[in-house]
C-alpha cells in the first residue's frame, strides 16, 4: 500500500444472491490516476463503485478511501468525493441553475456556477428544468453536480451511457480536465473506446472478479490475435447470428455494437473464409471483415468469455 | 488542488434546502390543488349544504376545524408522502446521501417547508371563514394541536413513502385521503355515518384531530381520551416513518 493511494480495496466481498456482487476484490487506485472499470452488465461494476462511495458496506474485506473508511468516517470522507450516479439524482422540477445552486450550498468552497456549467457545456440551459433536458444533458448536469465541491476523488458510473457523440466529447474533455488538475477519477463504462481514450489503467471485472488490471496499451499488447472483427451493412437476424456462432472455426460470436461483431477463433484465416461464405449466401452485405479488433474490445472479449 | 474539501456550515445548507423544498411543494399544480384549492372549495361548498341541523350553530364552526384537518392531511400525508416517494424513485435521496448534506438538515428542511405551507393554509382558511362565513374562534390554543396533527400526518405520509413503491404511495395516499374526507368528521359529521362505522372512524387520526380542533377553536376543553389517542397515533406513525425511511 503506497502512501499516495486514493482508494484501496483488500479482499472485498459483497454478495446479493448467487450471481451478483463482487468476490475477493483487491484493487488500488493511485492518487491522480484515472482508472476505468470495464465489464459486461451485471459484472459488479456498480457494486464496486458503490462500496467505494460508502453506499454499501462489504460483507468482508477492507475499504480505504482517501485514507478513511467511507461508511464509518462518512462525514469527513464525503465532502471530498464527487459522485455521479448512473442515472437520476436530481429533483426533476428544478432548473439547471437551481440544482447547481442547491448543491453548491452543501460545500464550503464550491465552483462558481458559470465556470461549472461552461465546463460541462450547459451554459445555455441554466433556466431549463431537469425533466426537459435530453438524456445527455441530464447526465452532464449530474456530472456538474459531482464537480461542484471540487472533489479530490471523482466517481463516474457510466457517465456517457446514452449520450450523443457531441455530448460524449464534451464529457470526455471535462473528465480529462479534472485529471489534469490532479483529481483521481474512477469511472465505469461499457465503452472500450472510452476506456482507451481516457484511462491510465483499466480494470476488467467479470462475474464479480477482477480478471485484468493494466494500462490499455499493455492489455492490448497481451491480447494477441485470435479475434476476427466483422461489420455488416445491417444487423444480423438472431438466426443469422446463431449460424455465425455455429461456424466450425468460430468459438464464440458477440455483437459488440449494432451490426458489429467480434468472433473468437483458434484460426483467424479459416474464420475469415467461413464468415465470408456464410454472408455471401445469407446476407447481409459485409462492410468490414478483418483479423484482430486491434483494441481493448479483443482483450475484453477474451477475458470475459464465459458469461454467456 | 487547494486545501481540504469541507462541507458548508449547516445553516447555509439548511437555508438552501428549505428554499428548494418549499419551491418543490408549491411548484407542482397538483400540489396547489390539493393543498389550497380543495380545502377552500370544501369550505365554500359545505357551508351552504343542508346537512347540519338547524340551531346547531353556524356551519363554519363545524367546517373550519374540518378543513384545517383536510389542509394538514393534504400537505403532510399526500404531498410530502408522494413527493418523498418520488424523490427516492428518481434517486434524489440516494444522491443526497452521497453529498455532505447532513441528514438532520434534510429532515429539518422538509419539516420546515411543510410547516410554512400549513401556516399559509390555516391563515387563508381562517381569513375566508371570518370574512365570508361569519366564523370566529380561539386560534392560539389550537396551535399545539395543529402541530401534533402535522407530525401525525407527515408521519403517515412518510410511512407510506418508506413502505411502498412510488406508484403505490401515490395511490395509497390519495386513497386514504378520499377515505378520510368521508370518515374524518371533516365536512360530514361522524353521526351521519352508519352506526357500526362511527366508533372506527372516531379512533382514526382525522376524526381525532378534527374533533379536538373543534373543541379547542370553540374554547371548550379537548377530551383527554381523544388527545391521548391522537398522541399515540403520532408516536407510532412518526416512529414507523423513521424506521422505514430508505435513501434508495
Amino acid at each position: 500500500m503506497t502512501p499516495t493511494s486514493a482508494v484501496t480495496l483488500r479482499g472485498v466481498t459483497k454478495s446479493y444472491g448467487p450471481r451478483r456482487g463482487v468476490l475477493d476484490l483487491d484493487l488500488e487506485v493511485a492518487e491522480g490516476e484515472l482508472l476505468a472499470v470495464l465489464g459486461p452488465n451485471g459484472a459488479g461494476k456498480t457494486t464496486t463503485v458503490e462500496i467505494m462511495e460508502g453506499y454499501r458496506r462489504p460483507d468482508r474485506g477492507t475499504v480505504r478511501v482517501l485514507g478513511l473508511d467511507p461508511v464509518r468516517d462518512r462525514r469527513r470522507c464525503v465532502p471530498q468525493l464527487g459522485i455521479m450516479l448512473q442515472e437520476g439524482g436530481v429533483y426533476p422540477s428544478l432548473s439547471v441553475g437551481e440544482a447547481v445552486r442547491l448543491f453548491a450550498a452543501y460545500f464550503a468552497n464550491p465552483v462558481p456556477q458559470g465556470e461549472l456549467l461552461e465546463m460541462v457545456g450547459l451554459s445555455d440551459r441554466v433556466r431549463s428544468r431537469y425533466r426537459t433536458l435530453s438524456g445527455g444533458e441530464q447526465q452532464r448536469l449530474s456530472l456538474a453536480l459531482a464537480l461542484v465541491g471540487r472533489p479530490r476523488l471523482l466517481f463516474l458510473d457510466e457517465p456517457t451511457a446514452g449520450m450523443d457523440p457531441r455530448a460524449r466529447l464534451v464529457t470526455w474533455e471535462a473528465v480529462r480536465e479534472q485529471r489534469r488538475r490532479g483529481v483521481t477519477v474512477l469511472l465505469t463504462t461499457h465503452s472500450m473506446e472510452e476506456a482507451e481514450r481516457l484511462a491510465d489503467r483499466v480494470a476488467i471485472i467479470d462475474q464479480g472478479r477482477l480478471v485484468a488490471l493494466d494500462t490499455p496499451a499493455a492489455l492490448i499488447g497481451a491480447g494477441g490475435g485470435g479475434v476476427v472483427e466483422l461489420e455488416t451493412v445491417e444487423a444480423l437476424t438472431p438466426e443469422g447470428q446463431a449460424k455465425l456462432s455455429a461456424l466450425a472455426s468460430v468459438e464464440r460470436a458477440q455483437e459488440v455494437a449494432p451490426a458489429r461483431y467480434l468472433l473468437r477463433t483458434a484460426s483467424p484465416p479459416q474464420a475469415l473464409v467461413e464468415v465470408a461464405a456464410l454472408l455471401r449466401d445469407e446476407g447481409p452485405q459485409v462492410l468490414r471483415l478483418k483479423v484482430g479488433g486491434g483494441s481493448l474490445e479483443e482483450v475484453f472479449l477474451k477475458l470475459t468469455g464465459d458469461t454467456h | 488542488m487547494s486545501g481540504p474539501q469541507l462541507a458548508a456550515p449547516w445553516p447555509r445548507s439548511l437555508r438552501a434546502q428549505l428554499r428548494v423544498e418549499l419551491l418543490l411543494l408549491l411548484r407542482q399544480p397538483e400540489n396547489l390543488l390539493v393543498m389550497l384549492v380543495l380545502p377552500v372549495l370544501l369550505l365554500a361548498l359545505f357551508a351552504g349544504a343542508r346537512i347540519f341541523p338547524a340551531g346547531a350553530g353556524r356551519p363554519a364552526e363545524f367546517l373550519i376545524p374540518g378543513v384545517i384537518t383536510v389542509a394538514i392531511m393534504s400537505t403532510g400525508m399526500v404531498t410530502l408522502g408522494i413527493s418523498t416517494a418520488y424523490q427516492r424513485y428518481y434517486r434524489v435521496l440516494k444522491r443526497l446521501g452521497g453529498s455532505p448534506l447532513p441528514r438532520f438538515v434534510l429532515v429539518a428542511a422538509k419539516a420546515g417547508a411543510v410547516l410554512l405551507v400549513e401556516v399559509g393554509q390555516v391563515a387563508l382558511l381562517l381569513v375566508i371563514g371570518r370574512l365570508f362565513f361569519g366564523w370566529s374562534g380561539e386560534v392560539l390554543g389550537a396551535i399545539p394541536l395543529m402541530l401534533l396533527g402535522s407530525v401525525c400526518f407527515a408521519g403517515l405520509g412518510l410511512t407510506l413513502a418508506g413502505a411502498l413503491r412510488a406508484e403505490l404511495t401515490l395511490g395509497g395516499a390519495n386513497g386514504l385521503y378520499l377515505l378520510f374526507l368521508v370518515v374524518g368528521g371533516v365536512v360530514l359529521p361522524i353521526d351521519h355515518l352508519p352506526g357500526w362505522l362511527q366508533p372506527v372512524a372516531m379512533a382514526l387520526p382525522p376524526a381525532l384531530l378534527s374533533s379536538s380542533l373543534r373543541a379547542a377553536l370553540g374554547s371548550t376543553a379537548v377530551a383527554g381520551s381523544t388527545l391521548i389517542l391522537l398522541a399515540v397515533w403520532t408516536v407510532v406513525l412518526a416512529g414507523a416513518a423513521s424506521l422505514l425511511f430508505r435513501w434508495e
